[in-house]
């Protein structure tokens, strides 16, 4: 399998190093060209202005968002997230926008309120899950057809999924729990 | 839930990877900056080449000036204190800014001693000029290192030196048998147990960013080739003639800086640089990057 990770900006790095642990092709994507003959796509943590404004050139927004609507298997962790969203409260950001979903970001405040907590989150078993927000968005409002993946106790949404779709706020690949990636591995495979 | 540990102070440096970061001194400089592409900003009253201008005691910023950064972006927002000055540092972070620079680019307050950094929930970055000095850094709790550079000179020539450095020091201790990984501790001025890091894993165990003389796409683009992270951009872009466009284009040549293409075509019509200066015709005395313990 290959798997691209867009490599603009952010934490691409550490993706690409948990999916060569998980013995996966993993391909860094700065240009157009690099999105040939991809079974999945990761948008990594970053800062999401700098990943909107840098996908702008060479018409890799454009690209990315048709290969999504041809139902290429995506996963955003937290800029991520927030580029999948269709819709970004208080914000002037032109995300990629092919997830029915409406996100806050910064939602928690500033680094000092940054945080670690387990999650549940029953599509990975009942381990819980290590879950790291930085300057973490949230998702406000997620519309019908799309599969809440996890909340924090208080309810809040931080990760779904819809079809080949997956998000979340936090960072998988700041942990040494694989179990994220490799259910996106399994929904890219057609297993999940 | 927990906050200020290390896993997320040292996270939010890695998401500022690939990434520039730029200093900067009022909200309208902070939107510039953030509509090019910076992926944070360093708030300061004065930029690096004015600060060496200026001369006599540089502090910390007003923290009106800080907070209406804060407000004017959606970026993370870095503010510097001077070395071991640990109350500036206290009064950074109950102004809520999301990273502090203990920098030597501010009259050292401490000859001796850093601010222990450990007691802080905001993280830090840190100056360098070689692995020792970057091991040191880490041991007092900086969660993310840059080259010291030279700042304010538009040269890049001290950038180059410190990072070349870092990463031979690295190699070094790679090659050095366990049995000799004391006395090298010893002999770098670094904590034993950082030192047995690097030479298990054969990286810096934080984000390294390079700074200290950029102004130009090709060298940020050099500077991310020599193994840097991402990169800090002081006067070069505020002190250019036209910073909306070098700003833009140092950016690019950040994320694309092996494609020497991208980067040629992005250093067309950027205006004049910043005036540089020349290391050698600066006094001893004169010099920032020495300042550091």
């Amino acid at each position: 399998m290959r798997i691209g990770i867009l490599a603009v900006q952010g934490a691409f790095a550490e993706h690409i190093a948990i999916l060569r642990q998980l013995e996966v092709e993993a391909l860094p994507v700065r240009l157009p060209r690099e999105l040939k003959g991809l079974d999945g796509l990761i948008i990594p943590g970053g800062e999401s202005t700098t990943i909107s404004h840098l996908i702008q050139d060479y018409n890799l927004m454009a690209e990315i968002r048709s290969l999504a609507e041809d139902s290429l298997p995506i996963l955003g962790t937290c800029a991520g997230m927030i580029l999948l969203a269709d819709k970004i409260s208080d914000s002037e950001l032109e995300p990629i926008g092919v997830m029915d979903l409406t996100v806050r970001r910064n939602a928690f405040g500033r680094q000092k309120d940054s945080f670690e907590t387990e999650l549940k989150i029953p599509a990975l078993g009942e381990k819980p899950f290590p879950g790291v927000f930085i300057r973490a968005p949230i998702i406000e409002q997620a519309n019908s057809g799309t599969e809440i993946l996890a909340r924090l106790a208080d309810n809040t949404i931080v990760a779904a999924r819809k079809g080949k779709l997956l998000a979340c706020a936090f960072h998988p690949e700041l942990t040494d729990d694989p179990r994220f990636h490799q259910y996106f591995l399994d929904i890219a495979a057609g297993r999940q | 839930m927990k906050t200020g540990t290390w896993k997320v102070k040292t996270g939010l440096a890695q998401m500022l990877k690939g990434g520039v970061i730029m200093d900067i001194i009022n909200a309208e400089q902070a939107k510039i900056a953030q509509q090019a592409g910076a992926c944070a900003v360093m708030a300061l009253e004065r930029v690096p080449a004015d600060i060496r201008a200026a001369g006599g005691v540089a502090r910390m910023a007003d923290p009106t000036v800080i907070e209406a950064i804060m407000k004017a972006v959606s970026v993370p927002v870095m503010a510097k204190c001077r070395i071991g000055h640990f109350v500036e540092a206290q009064a950074l972070e109950a102004l809520g800014v999301d990273f502090i620079d203990e920098s030597e680019v501010l009259t050292p307050a401490d000859e001796s001693h850093h601010v222990w950094k450990h007691d802080f929930k905001v993280p830090f970055v840190c100056g360098c000029r070689d692995l020792g000095e970057a091991l040191r850094r880490i041991g007092e709790g900086a969660a993310m290192i840059r080259t010291k550079g030279e700042a304010g000179t538009g040269n890049i020539v001290e950038a180059v030196r410190h990072m070349r450095a870092v990463m031979d020091g690295i190699r070094q201790l790679v090659k050095t048998p366990q049995e000799e990984l004391m006395a090298k501790a010893k002999e770098m001025g670094a904590p034993f147990e950082l030192v047995e890091e690097v030479h298990k894993t054969g990286k810096l165990s934080v984000v390294n960013f390079a700074a200290g003389g950029v102004a130009t796409p090709t060298d940020a683009a050099l500077m991310m080739q020599l193994g840097a992270d991402g990169v800090f951009v002081g006067s070069g872009i505020f002190k250019s003639s036209n910073p909306e466009v070098r700003a833009k284009a140092i950016v690019r040549a950040t994320t694309h800086y092996k494609d020497p293409k991208i980067i040629a075509e992005v250093s067309k019509n950027l205006g004049e640089a910043m005036p540089g200066l020349d290391i050698k015709q600066i006094p001893t005395e004169e010099l920032l990057a020495p300042r550091g313990w």
